[in-house]
């Protein structure tokens, strides 16, 4: 314990170190935010949900925070929900047990772009009888703008954008543009102001409702913007950040501490057992590692347990046993191993006493390298398919994005968010790992 | 103990030979008998490369891999501990009967092991102490051998060679064993510290109840220690004798020219020296194997000479049959 507080004040004394070290600390802090933002469960759930769960967030989305460097404002996402807020509603109730519901859903349109896509979406409770609507739009210049009539089942979505009538009676011009153009500009330019859907309902049953929430998606949403299934891409992000981080330890701890234990006892009692030990490694190394790994996510499992076992087993007999037997080779002759022989060690006890302490100043910096590897590896895999089906992670991101198409359409937020936390965490375990490769290979000291 | 005997070590016949290649064999310790007493020290001198060191890893079973033939008997207090099975071996006779402080012994320190815990290690190892019990003897011991106590809570590349020898000793100690095999406690250090260490050994030798098996070549400061002195020769025991009478005068040719080469203080004497080298140990000559270098060969030379005693002293020469 001591010596760790002694290194890591040594350790301080590199500036790259300090800031590899902050990052570092920065990832977990992301990593204990994901964990509180969204529980298991729910990130799970939003991970693999459906229209049910994004239907409010439009598709491939930018990062709002881009619009800070726009000159011309991309347009948000503007929802109007009835059901928050009552006073929208007004209803008259006649005799005959039908009613009237008028509802005005407010909204300002101020961006220099247009929405990409309209829809309103109807909830209602009757028994037998459908509620008949009226959709009319009602823009700052005073026009109103009849859309649609329509009766409406207990949920029902009318989608502006896709209504061929609407197209036709606007000359073949896509709404969410028609709508929101000012008439009087030429060349068309978008009419900012303060618009209103007014929706006029009949129900035909006493006890009868009618709700509405009106959707203008738009071109930019959240931090972190959105993929092809509307998925705010904040989840992935946060969420690959302790996927990434606890796959590349547990894989660099796994195949370091494992590799070491083996390549010292074999060292350690020689003859045959070293040699089986350096067979097995030599035909390891041959192998070929990613389509052993492919084969195993194909006819096993992709599961994140499964891959990184994988990725265990087949690591512990690389080259790095090759590199330990070198050095365990060097120790073992050294005089005071055979001292330790002289006075009674057991040799479990110079194994794990006296041999493997010996290698571990050697160890500490690659280990640290070694973790950032193994995080690329994981999204690599996830690039490549063989991600976990069920987590969010950052290769996943990269995978939907090239599956998607997103470099050809622009969206290039959709890659460089994850190749950004990618490089970050490799970055910071390099900086660590070179400050500590200085501390514990006391040649490099003095350069 | 069970069998009351006046010699603490007792080796007969010991044989140790090296697999060297595919067909070469190394005699190193060829047919050794010697016995030591209880609170006795012996001296072991002889060229380099005769098997001194062999001898003692021999006497203390730290066997390289490449054996060829490991024989004899090495009984210790009446009992024949070549015949434990190594575990055993291990745990009731290395460090608990016989402990060693062995050549380069400043190299033979843990470098990632604090000196006071390294010198504790035996005890924790043998008498399954606690660390702290075991630092506690460990300050005792470094007290014995004049290592400050401050020095216990560092590295061994932070101590001086000297200390660092000190701390070997110390270790050898810690467990009080009735046998210390010190191979050539004082190599590689100037003369003070030598005189130093010798100096702790004299004091160990009085104080405790240790006997010694000292090898070393360094004649003159080794005779203020030795009770008895042993001559080592291509892998053979030349002659045995108690030290008075040894230094004085000495009966093998080999140790008579061994003597003559030490420098005398206040003698016009030029020391002497020894023609030629000590036979490869890979194809010792038949017959008397210092013949060859020998000033007063004669015909029986060609056999091999019996051991013959003589008042008490054993020597392996025609000369005296």
């Amino acid at each position: 314990m001591k010596s760790f507080v002694k290194n890591l004040k040594e350790l301080l004394k590199y500036p790259s170190a300090i800031a590899g070290l902050s990052m570092i600390a920065l990832l977990i802090l992301l990593s204990i935010l994901a964990l509180n933002k969204y529980p298991y469960s729910e990130a799970i759930k939003l991970w693999r949900g459906t229209e049910q769960d994004w239907y409010t967030s439009p598709k491939f989305a930018q990062p709002a925070w881009t619009n800070w460097f726009r000159l011309n404002k991309l347009s948000e996402t503007i929802t109007v929900d009835s059901s928050q807020h009552p006073d929208y509603i007004s209803v008259d109730e006649k005799s005959d047990g039908s009613s009237v519901i008028k509802i005005s859903l407010p909204f300002t349109f101020n961006a220099d772009s247009y929405q990409t896509d309209l829809a309103v979406y109807f909830k209602s409770t009757f028994k037998d009888k459908k509620p008949f609507v009226a959709v009319s739009l009602k823009t700052p210049d005073g026009r109103t703008i009849r859309l649609k009539n329509m009766a409406i089942g207990t949920t029902d979505t009318y989608r502006i954008s896709q209504d061929k009538a609407l197209i036709r009676k606007l000359d073949g011009e896509q709404p969410e543009i028609a709508l929101f153009q000012d008439p009087e500009s030429n060349p068309p330019q978008p009419l900012k102001g303060d618009y209103a859907l007014e929706i006029e309902g009949v129900t035909f049953e006493p006890g009868s409702d009618i709700n509405a929430e009106f959707i203008a998606f738009g071109d930019v949403s959240g931090i972190a913007g959105t993929d092809h299934l509307r998925r705010n891409l904040l989840i992935p992000l946060l969420w690959g950040t302790p996927v990434a981080l606890l796959f590349g330890l547990l894989a660099a701890v796994g195949t370091t501490i494992i590799s070491m234990s083996i390549a010292a006892v074999s060292t350690w009692y020689g003859g045959w057992l070293d040699n089986i030990t350096q067979r097995i490694v030599e035909i390891n190394m041959i192998l070929p590692f990613l389509p052993i790994l492919i084969m195993v996510g194909t006819f096993y499992s992709r599961s994140i347990g499964v891959i990184l076992g994988t990725v265990i087993i087949l690591g512990i007999f690389g080259s790095q046993i090759k590199t330990f037997r070198a050095m365990f080779l060097q120790t073992k002759e050294s005089p005071y191993i055979e001292a330790a022989r002289a006075y009674g060690a057991s040799d479990s006890r110079i194994i794990f006493q006296y041999m493997m302490p010996r290698v571990i100043p050697v160890l500490i910096p690659q280990f640290i390298l070694l973790i950032p590897s193994y995080v690329f590896l994981e999204a690599s895999l996830a690039i490549l398919g063989l991600g976990d089906p069920i987590l969010p992670t950052w290769g996943k991101i990269i995978d939907d994005a090239y599956s998607n198409g997103a470099l050809y359409n622009g969206w290039y937020y959709w890659v460089l968010e994850p190749a950004f936390l990618l490089m970050f965490t490799g970055l910071a375990f390099a900086m660590v790992g070179f400050a500590l490769d200085r501390i514990f290979n006391p040649r490099l000291r003095g350069q | 103990m069970a069998k009351q005997d006046t010699q603490l070590l007792k080796i007969e016949d010991l044989v140790l030979h090296f697999k060297v290649g595919k067909t070469g064999v190394v005699r190193a310790v060829d047919g050794v008998n010697f016995n030591l007493g209880f609170k006795e020290a012996v001296v072991v001198l002889g060229e380099s490369g005769c098997g001194k060191t062999s001898l003692a890893k021999a006497i203390l079973r730290l066997l390289p891999k490449n054996i060829e033939t490991y024989s004899g008997k090495v009984i210790l207090n009446g009992v024949d501990t070549m015949a434990m099975d190594d575990e055993t071996y291990r745990k009731d006779v290395r460090w608990v009967k016989m402990s060693m402080v062995p050549q380069a012994a400043m190299n033979s320190l843990n470098p990632v092991m604090k000196v006071g815990e390294q010198v504790a290690e035996p005890v924790v190892i043998h008498n399954g102490a606690s660390k702290e019990d075991a630092l506690k003897q460990a300050r005792k011991m470094f007290a014995h051998v004049g290592v400050p106590d401050q020095f216990i809570d560092r590295y061994a590349f932070e101590l001086s060679g000297g200390m660092r020898q000190r701390s070997a000793i110390a270790m050898a100690l810690v467990t009080a064993p009735d046998l210390i095999i010190l191979d050539e406690p004082t190599s590689a250090l100037d003369v003070l510290t030598q005189a130093n260490i010798f100096n702790v050994l004299k004091h160990i030798k009085n104080e405790m109840e240790t006997s010694f098996i000292l090898i070393t070549h360094d004649i003159a400061t080794s005779s203020e220690l030795a009770d008895k002195v042993a001559v080592m020769y291509a892998g053979q025991i030349v002659e045995v004798s108690d030290a008075e009478r040894f230094f004085s005068e000495p009966l093998h040719p080999y140790a008579k020219k061994l003597m003559a080469s030490v420098p005398k203080l206040r003698a016009t004497v030029e020391p002497d020296f020894i023609i030629g080298q000590p036979p490869s140990l890979l194809d010792p000559p038949t017959g008397c194997r210092f013949a060859e270098r020998c000033p007063r060969r004669f015909d029986l030379c060609k056999d091999e000479p019996p051991v013959e005693e003589k008042d008490d002293r054993l020597v392996k020469c025609w000369l005296y049959v």
